[in-house]
């Protein structure tokens, strides 16, 4: 395998410093509240000794308990908490550990954050953001693990965004922080230590751009969350064999820029959409149902879908291996899709193995 | 309006002093939904609606007590409350005829009933939702420390909720400046209290979180704005939280303008009993038959035009359908 050279364009030589994905999260919030007196943290466990996974590190001791406090874990209530004092004016980040938890705010996400403006006439807005991980690996398991976006996708009046680097991260972020909407805002544990080109001063990904992550010929890949890094490891995977590939990552899922992911495929004629979720109903079949009606009449247009298996995730680690979609698996699929009469191939297990010793410091 | 509100807060509470604004708030609320009643056949009126008739004296009583920078966060059941604290009755009765000029622009309905103006918060359908809703805009306060504090309403089936001791407890912890008001009528829908809670003792339950809970078990309109005028002093600087569980009765069936004693599930006799409780009744001995006239004429007037107001206002033009999913 060649070395990691990837197609992201960075340019470091402009300045930015390499930053982590974690990192990018604490320091974005911190430009945020210094900027705005009204933006607070809380959420159970965001001023303890291990900071949400370092994600809030520093956040306490520079702005103070009155803008950095832990909660009774009450999600339900809590989540009320965040809409009513983000209806008075204050702009609330509410913090979970795991994605899972987001099921005991359902109510007020779906019933009250969602349709406040709208049913209230618009005499209030809901500016609030609800951060919330991903757990992967190490034996999480059925509760620990669950990407559960697309639900909140479903829902008109709420935000969602997956950033899959520290890059978008910060940057999407600040823009969440600054929206007047509430937005649920979806990280994954496995990217924190991943780095890539940050800048040290405030900046926006907003809403409504996909970014193009690599460029490619034959198979247009949509990666959702890390499974845009995974994609990227199977872009490279799939170059051995004369297959390029371009990996989308559309950063933001509701709104959802499809027109950046259709004009790629009316290049392709081939979509592989990796979800971090489940097929049903999921993210990716969002994603395939508007390219297949934008496309519809503009001649043949292949469409798969690789997500979590369907079933629950289970800890043992055979098992666990076998749920996910992997760099080798989403090349196979990938292969598939750009060579349809070629026999079925799959990377032999070693270089998929390497795969994973692959660093994206991207984007730009 | 706001001018003698203001000037109320300076006044001793005495007894008689209030009786024609008490009065006039109990009057008016009574008399705008016998007229919802009224009209609710004639299909005029876009959407469901659930009467406080009889229920009036507790969001009056607390509402007298407030001043114009308070809030209230009410129920499904919010005439009443949305009223008692200035919510602008054309906007309500344009709401509930469905059209462009209701204060939620025909989008909210009876059930979801606001006007942030008269810091009305926005009434929800799910029941217990606004609980914590209103101890967060409660918090807001607190953190740029308007002096401000939230009455938060909520009826007896939302104490089932698990968002309610959720809210307690945070309110509690963070003394936060939010009088919780339960307006205890007996029945979720139509199942009587005793098949859903295993005691009856809901203000030793809140009292174990340290906030002071006091039961109304006739509901005086005076005794509970007294109460509530008597708190606010301390909550204002920051003494944390005040429950008050009020008991009452729906004159009315759950939803709709009519009755539903026919059902079986609930007697007329115990309706003849609150009856003789009446708040707005009770108001009205307090006042010369000329003032209370006077009063009288001066709602049915407003009534009237509140209702030609909303008759003669358009609906949302189509394009609305789109706007305010997002601010």
């Amino acid at each position: 395998m060649s070395s990691p050279k990837l197609a992201w364009p960075g340019r470091p030589e402009d300045g930015r410093r390499v930053l982590r994905y974690v990192d990018a999260l604490s320091e974005s919030v911190a430009l945020e509240m210094e900027r705005d007196r009204s933006v607070f943290l809380f959420g159970l466990d965001v001023d303890d000794h291990k900071a949400i996974q370092g994600s809030t590190r520093g956040l306490l001791e520079k702005f103070g308990p009155d803008r950095v406090f832990t909660t009774p874990l009450s999600e339900d209530a809590m989540t009320g908490v965040a809409i009513g004092a983000a209806m008075a004016g204050m702009r609330p980040i509410h913090v979970h550990i795991r994605m899972d938890f987001l099921m005991l705010c359902m109510n007020q996400l779906v019933n009250i954050a969602a349709k406040a403006r709208y049913m209230y006439g618009g005499q209030v807005k809901v500016p609030l953001v609800v951060r919330t991980i991903i757990g992967k690996s190490w034996g999480q398991g059925a509760q620990h693990s669950q990407g559960l976006h697309s639900m909140f996708m479903h829902v008109p009046g709420l935000k969602v965004c997956a950033p899959s680097n520290a890059h978008d991260a910060k940057g999407a972020l600040a823009a969440a922080i600054r929206d007047d909407n509430p937005v649920v805002f979806v990280e994954h544990r496995l990217l924190y230590a991943t780095e890539a080109f940050v800048a040290e001063g405030a900046y926006l990904v907003p809403p409504g751009r996909s970014r193009v992550c690599r460029w490619g010929r034959d198979v247009t890949v949509v990666g959702i969350s890390n499974m845009v890094v995974e994609a990227l490891r199977a872009a490279e995977l799939l170059k051995e064999v004369g297959v390029s590939a371009e990996v989308i990552d559309p950063i933001w899922l509701a709104p959802l820029d499809s027109e950046t992911i259709v004009e790629s495929v009316r290049r392709t004629r081939k979509l592989l959409i990796v979800d971090n979720g489940w097929n049903m109903c999921g993210a990716g079949a969002e994603i395939a149902a508007r390219v297949a009606e934008a496309c519809a009449g503009e001649g043949p247009v292949s469409i798969r879908r690789i997500g979590f298996a369907p079933t629950p995730c289970p800890p043992s680690p055979i098992l666990e291996n076998a749920f996910y979609p992997n760099p080798a698996t989403i090349a196979a699929e990938a292969f598939a899709l750009a060579r349809p009469d070629a026999a079925p191939w799959a990377p032999d297990p070693s270089s998929a193995k390497l795969a994973y010793q692959m660093q994206f410091k991207g984007p730009f | 309006m706001a001018a003698s509100k203001a000037s109320k807060s300076k006044r001793p509470n005495r007894p008689g002093a209030d009786a024609g604004r008490i009065y006039a708030s109990l009057r008016r609320i009574r008399r705008v939904e016998e007229e919802i009643a009224r009209i609710y056949p004639t299909d005029k009126i876009k959407s469901p609606v659930h009467l406080s008739i009889g229920q009036e004296g507790i969001a009056v009583g607390v509402c007298d007590a407030l001043e114009p920078r308070d809030a209230v966060s009410g129920t499904y059941r919010g005439h009443a409350t949305y009223l008692a604290k200035g919510g602008s009755l054309p906007g309500m009765m344009a709401e509930l005829f469905g059209k462009d000029t209701g204060c939620a622009r025909g989008k909210g309905g009876s059930m979801h009933l606001i006007d942030m103006k008269a810091n009305v918060l926005g009434t929800s359908a799910v029941v217990g939702t606004t609980v914590p809703v209103a101890v967060g805009f409660a918090m807001a306060q607190k953190m740029r420390k308007t002096g401000a504090v939230v009455a938060c309403f909520m009826g007896d089936g939302a104490t089932e909720e698990g968002c309610f001791p959720e809210s307690l407890n945070f309110a509690a912890l963070h003394k936060l400046p939010v009088i919780f008001v339960c307006e205890n009528n007996g029945f979720a829908i139509h199942e009587p209290i005793a098949k859903r809670q295993a005691t009856d003792k809901l203000c030793q339950r809140v009292a174990t979180y340290g906030i002071p809970a006091k039961r109304f078990v006739d509901s005086d309109t005076r005794a509970i704005r007294t109460h509530i005028a008597g708190a606010l002093p301390k909550m204002r600087k920051g003494g944390g939280p005040i429950f008050i569980e009020c008991m009452t009765w729906r004159w009315r069936e759950h939803v709709g303008p009519g009755d539903d004693y026919d059902a079986g599930f609930r007697s007329r006799s115990t309706l003849v009993r609150w009856q003789k409780k009446d708040p707005v009744e009770i108001a009205a001995k307090a006042l010369a038959k000329a003032a209370r006239a006077e009063i009288d004429a001066a709602i049915e007037a407003e009534i009237a035009a509140a209702i030609k107001f909303a008759e003669e206002s358009p609906f949302p033009p189509v394009e609305e359908l789109f706007t305010d999913v997002f601010a």
